[in-house]
């Protein structure tokens, strides 16, 4: 259960007042944090609990389903222990910035570009925020749901006309 | 003794267009260039079994010793300028085949980062269909290509500078 895991006990003792919500599923054990924390909790998993190894770093859009738009998800994984931890946080489209965890984990670099460019999410403090996947002249970021599929200059596909 | 019909019967008489034509359709070079699966079956036509070599097809590794290019695969809106540099950089007279389903028309990729067929950016002279067309399929694409050549007007004039080429399939 997820209240036995490890990471789970040592967040709660240290970060109560942060975590706004623990879920197992299927093994998987998620953390939602605070985003004011996400960077002291991140930089504990690392240094004290051995995640030593950030597998992905991505977002969720949940437009028009929940109040806060953005969801920040790292995945981690500690190579010692051999067990994996998701770290969620919200972000709010009016405040569209995250601390950078490019200080924490090397690889956050590219992967919090490619969420800058996908999802348009401000990292502080990054060492070189720019489009990774997209060309570096493009306009929006086709990841939100409010993009449209196929791009703003096209009308959509009605189906076959005959 | 001595030599008395040192050509015998040997003689062809042809046009000048036709033997600049003949030529150029039995050497068509295309350049090495994949981008998705269709590439995959492209190389399964150049090799062994279905043999492009026999029709004097053999893949050239720079753009400028190519006068064929084949699009083969999705063209993403990142890897267009890539595309339009290659091209310009091959010898005229060249030619482009659209292969498959998304260099025609973007294919399944109806999204905002894939081009909606080669043909918004280099001018096509034959389009194969299939998801990846089969190696028949691109061969056939091929010998079409062939016919079109093979049919061009005043190939050797413009050669040398006098007027322009007419393309086989308008002329």
């Amino acid at each position: 259960m997820a209240e036995n895991n490890r990471a789970v006990i040592k967040l709660k003792e240290k970060f109560a007042s942060s975590i706004i919500d623990v879920v197992e599923f299927r093994g998987e054990v998620t953390v939602t944090v605070k985003k004011d924390s996400i960077l002291d909790v991140l930089l504990f998993l690392k240094q004290s609990l051995q995640y030593n190894l950030l597998t992905d770093v991505t977002a969720v859009d949940y437009l028009g389903k929940k109040e806060e738009r953005f969801m920040m998800v790292y995945q981690l994984y500690s190579i010692p222990n051999k067990d994996r931890l998701r770290i969620k946080t919200p972000v709010t489209e009016a405040d569209c910035t995250v601390p950078s965890a490019t200080q924490v984990w090397g690889t956050a670099n590219w992967l919090e570009r490619e969420v800058f460019d996908l999802f348009g999410i401000i990292f502080d403090k990054h060492p070189d925020l720019r489009r990774i996947l997209m060309t570096d002249d493009w306009v929006g970021h086709p990841l939100r749901k409010d993009y449209p599929l196929q791009g703003p200059d096209r009308e959509p596909y009605k189906g076959r006309l005959s | 003794m001595g030599v008395d019909n040192p050509l015998g019967e040997n003689i062809i008489t042809t046009s000048l267009d036709k033997l600049v034509n003949w030529s150029r359709k039995s050497s068509i070079w295309p350049m090495t260039f994949g981008l998705a699966c269709c590439a995959i079956e492209m190389m399964a036509t150049g090799a062994s079994h279905n043999d492009l070599d026999r029709f004097g097809i053999i893949f050239r590794a720079s753009p400028r010793q190519s006068d064929c290019i084949i699009i083969a695969g999705t063209v993403t809106k990142k890897m267009l300028p890539v595309i339009k540099t290659v091209y310009e950089q091959m010898p005229e007279p060249k030619w482009v085949v659209a292969m498959g389903a998304c260099a025609c028309s973007g294919g399944v990729f109806d999204t905002y980062s894939v081009v909606q067929g080669i043909d918004e950016a280099l001018p096509v002279d034959v389009y194969i269909p299939g998801c990846p067309p089969r190696p028949e399929a691109l061969l056939f694409g091929l010998l079409k290509l062939q016919e079109k050549i093979w049919n061009d007007k005043n190939s050797f004039g413009s050669a040398i500078g006098l007027g322009t080429r007419i393309d086989g399939a308008t002329a």
